[in-house]
């Protein structure tokens, strides 16, 4: 038989080029691969009836899901499941679930909110998605603020830093329209100061903060500053938060900068950042989380005993 | 086995008129050959000898391993489980025995894999498909299943009767019987797998009230109709078709593999009349063609067809003929393990020395070339992969801290002048007791650091943290650096934790950024 492997399959008219395999005596599918060829051997039966029935599956699962095309959507399944229903069904889980939370957050005071860390965790996860659609605009997403805009991670407060502050800086605005909100103004010095003189106040301004300036002009911009920037910022430039007055006297700067020159342009025309009242636009829970997650950003300070 | 009839040839020169028409079709013409192929039923004898022997010792011990495993308890103290081998996916946990794997471990499993890979291969060049001939769940539980058949309705003719009988009374009891039989294994089979995965006792309390997770009933299920059907129906099906094994052992075995085999050249010219043809003075060899080999074959094939796809090497032929050539009183092993070299060799003195003197040489196992380059080289990959996995065990840390630093922003001025960076640390306790732990920072100078959740924002150098028994804790901590101090852009510095109740520490690198 050792010549049978070269003999061509004597029924393989089809011209496949399919040979008898000398050691089986089956034919090949006329496949090789490095000088192994493949023999055309029955499947077993019962791959065929595995087939079969995942054909037979396959039409229940056209007929229990949606998954035949119509000109407006698609077939609905026997027991009508769709994605969307899904995504609802996980949402109002999730809704059900964060209800007891919810409630408790508009219940209790914030204090008590921040004394339970499991329920304060929850309130800055939601303070958080709200900042990050309500607040980004103006103070970042890493709400870092940007000149103008204050940076809510740092100790630096303009009105107060404890949770009822921020609670109350959140709800009512900063210069908004609501009754409540938080106002201050600071005048310009435009032709009560001379541009010297302005210039020796910014440069004694820089000096309170250790920032670099001419010291000559401290003397001079000392006893300006007395007369005219005393009575808000106060005798060391340590500001009142009672009325929004910025310190002077700490390395953070959010208008004014760091140069002599931008204190006068603050003097002469002085900038004021205005901050919506969110009350009204966010529930009372939403500004209660939203103040607990500025107050987590690190520069959340102890109420007064 | 070659059966086809070969093609006639035409001689040159031969007309249509007087050449003679043959009236032979091809044996294997494509028209004849079909398509689909119904499963012809096997019958396996019982063997006895041997290797059959050894194959119920394995066939208790591996399926005692696998059902008893579940129920051994290991205390692990108060905070754990005490089961001694437990998956817990919930918890993201396995436990085996002294052995706890966090998630991150998995390399472990990964390295046992391919030991367990590297063993196979190591096995199967020295000694064939043994894997599949003894400790295959597949062959195991098919073994299980055939021995329940023969208890009930007999041995191999008794169940070749019983199949053709029509049915009726004592036809249904038997088969109901068998398949009720095999139906409690294929439970017991899936109940046994669904306690590696919850504390077994109390599972199968909640299994039998009702009251376990549907996904175990699941499990259960599919477990119970994949036993039934594989070891009850499919059987050699599933080794032939559906395992991908025996298609790469060609790759895996050499001429020193040693391998259930024929050794035709002592058996060949068979006859079953060997004292009327030796009588005669016709040559004729051992092999009476009794046929026990094939009798007993739970693959259904002829062994003295040479090396098939379909053995899976359980040796049962060689039991089978061993008994025969005892009866006979001609010498064991003419089907025996033997490697393809001792063949060749046995072969060669066969045609030169005469087969008596070569039988008489034969060696009943033939392991002359175990220690070849290969098995050295899949050895000592399997040690060297063990050993590694075993010093990573020896001295893996049982506490662990990871650093995930703010980026934005990655920086605060504070109105002091300092710097503060915000970091969010994860303290592993991979114990099983809470432990208290000290977080200190190493190599920034004069910097101190805070717990962001707390009121207290005076900067220290360490601070203290608890863990829970097995648990994973997160904390932020603020870091500031007085601004005259910081260096601007990175500083590298070091956040180390260390045990305050023993002598385990941990670090991890973090990096302090300062604005230019």
């Amino acid at each position: 038989m050792a010549d049978a492997g070269k003999t061509a399959n004597p029924n393989g008219q089809g011209g496949t080029g399919a040979e008898i395999d000398p050691v089986t005596g089956y034919a090949t599918t006329g496949h090789e691969w490095d000088g192994i060829r493949e023999l055309n051997r029955p499947l077993p039966r019962w791959w065929l009836w595995t087939f079969y029935a995942s054909i037979v599956f396959s039409l229940g699962y056209l007929v229990v899901y949606p998954g035949i095309p119509l000109l407006n959507g698609g077939s609905a399944g026997l027991f009508g499941y769709s994605t969307r229903a899904e995504v609802q069904d996980a949402i109002d889980l999730a809704t059900e679930a964060q209800a007891g939370r919810l409630d408790q957050i508009a219940s209790l005071p914030l204090a008590e909110i921040k004394a339970d860390a499991d329920l304060d965790r929850f309130a800055v996860a939601g303070g958080r998605s709200a900042f990050l659609v309500n607040c980004i605009q103006c103070h970042g997403t890493g709400a870092a603020g940007s000149k103008g805009y204050p940076n809510l991670n740092d100790d630096d407060w303009l009105w107060g830093g404890t949770l009822e502050d921020i609670y109350h800086t959140i709800a009512y605005g900063i210069r908004s329209d609501h009754p409540d909100t938080h106002y201050s103004e600071m005048p310009s010095f435009d032709g009560m100061l001379s541009r010297p003189e302005m210039a020796a106040v910014a440069n004694y301004v820089l000096s309170l903060s250790g920032r670099a300036h001419d010291a000559a002009l401290v003397a001079e911009g000392a006893a300006l500053y007395a007369d005219n920037c005393a009575s808000c910022h106060g005798a060391g430039g340590e500001g009142d938060r009672s009325i929004g007055v910025p310190r002077l006297n700490d390395a953070i700067a959010l208008k004014a900068g760091t140069t002599a020159e931008e204190i006068v342009g603050q003097m002469v025309a002085p900038q004021h950042g205005v901050m919506p009242a969110w009350t009204g636009r966010l529930s009372d829970t939403v500004v209660k989380e939203l103040a607990l997650y500025v107050y987590s950003l690190g520069g959340g300070e102890a109420a007064a005993q | 086995m070659n059966t086809h009839v070969p093609p006639v040839a035409r001689e040159e020169g031969a007309t249509a008129s007087n050449v003679e028409r043959i009236d032979v079709e091809a044996v294997n013409a494509r028209g004849r050959q079909k398509l689909y192929q119904a499963r012809v039923k096997i019958y396996p004898k019982r063997a006895e000898g041997y290797f059959r022997r050894l194959k119920w010792i394995i066939m208790a011990v591996t399926l005692g391993i696998y059902w008893i495993t579940p129920w051994i308890r290991w205390d692990r103290g108060p905070y754990a489980p005490d089961q001694a081998v437990l998956v817990d996916l919930a918890n993201r946990r396995f436990y085996f025995f002294f052995i706890e794997i966090w998630p991150q471990e998995f390399y472990y499993v990964a390295g046992l894999l391919i030991m367990a890979g590297l063993g196979l291969f190591l096995v199967t060049s020295v000694a064939g498909r043994v894997w599949c001939g003894y400790t295959c769940p597949q062959t195991v539980w098919t073994d299980l299943y055939i021995w329940v058949e023969r208890l009930v309705e007999g041995d191999r003719n008794a169940r070749m009767k019983l199949d053709k009988e029509p049915w009726g009374a004592v036809k249904f009891a038997k088969r109901s019987t068998v398949y009720l039989a095999w139906l409690l294994i294929g439970a017991a089979t899936g109940g046994a797998w669904i306690f590696y995965f919850a504390d077994a006792p109390t599972l199968l309390l909640q299994f039998v009230t009702g009251e376990a997770p549907a996904v175990a009933y699941i499990t259960v299920a599919i477990l119970t109709a994949t036993t039934f059907v594989f070891a009850g129906f499919m059987r050699e099906q599933v080794c032939t078709y559906m395992c991908p094994w025996p298609r790469i052992q060609g790759a895996m075995l050499d001429e020193d593999s040693l391998l259930v085999t024929y050794n035709a050249w002592r058996g060949e010219p068979r006859s079953r009349h060997q004292k009327k043809a030796l009588a005669e003075g016709l040559d004729v060899g051992d092999c009476v063609d009794c046929n026990a080999c094939v009798a007993v074959c739970p693959m259904g094939i002829d062994i003295r067809d040479g090396n098939q796809l379909e053995c899976i090497t359980c040796a049962l032929c060689i039991d089978a003929c061993n008994g025969v050539m005892g009866k006979i009183g001609k010498p064991l092993n003419l089907i025996s393990y033997t490697t393809l070299r001792d063949y060749d060799a046995n072969a060669a003195e066969a045609r030169s020395e005469g087969r008596a003197a070569a039988t008489a040489k034969q060696r009943a196992v033939g392991l002359a070339h175990l220690v070849r380059p290969r098995t050295l080289l899949y050895a000592g990959l399997w040690a060297l992969i063990g050993l590694v996995m075993l010093a990573g065990l020896a001295t893996r840390d049982r506490l662990d801290i990871n650093v995930i630093p703010d980026r934005n922003p990655l920086y605060v001025t504070l109105s002091d002048g300092s710097i503060r960076n915000g970091y969010t640390l994860k303290v592993l306790n991979m114990m099983n007791e809470p432990r208290a732990f000290e977080v200190s920072l190493d190599g920034l100078p004069d910097a101190g650091m805070w717990v962001a959740a707390s009121e207290d924002h005076q900067p220290v150098k360490a601070i203290a943290v608890e863990v829970e028994a097995d648990r994973l804790r997160e904390i932020k901590v603020f870091v500031a650096q007085p601004g005259d101090v910081a260096r601007p852009g990175l500083s590298g510095f070091i956040f180390s934790v260390r045990d305050l109740g023993g002598s385990e520490t941990g670090s991890a690198a973090a990096d302090f950024y300062a604005p230019e």
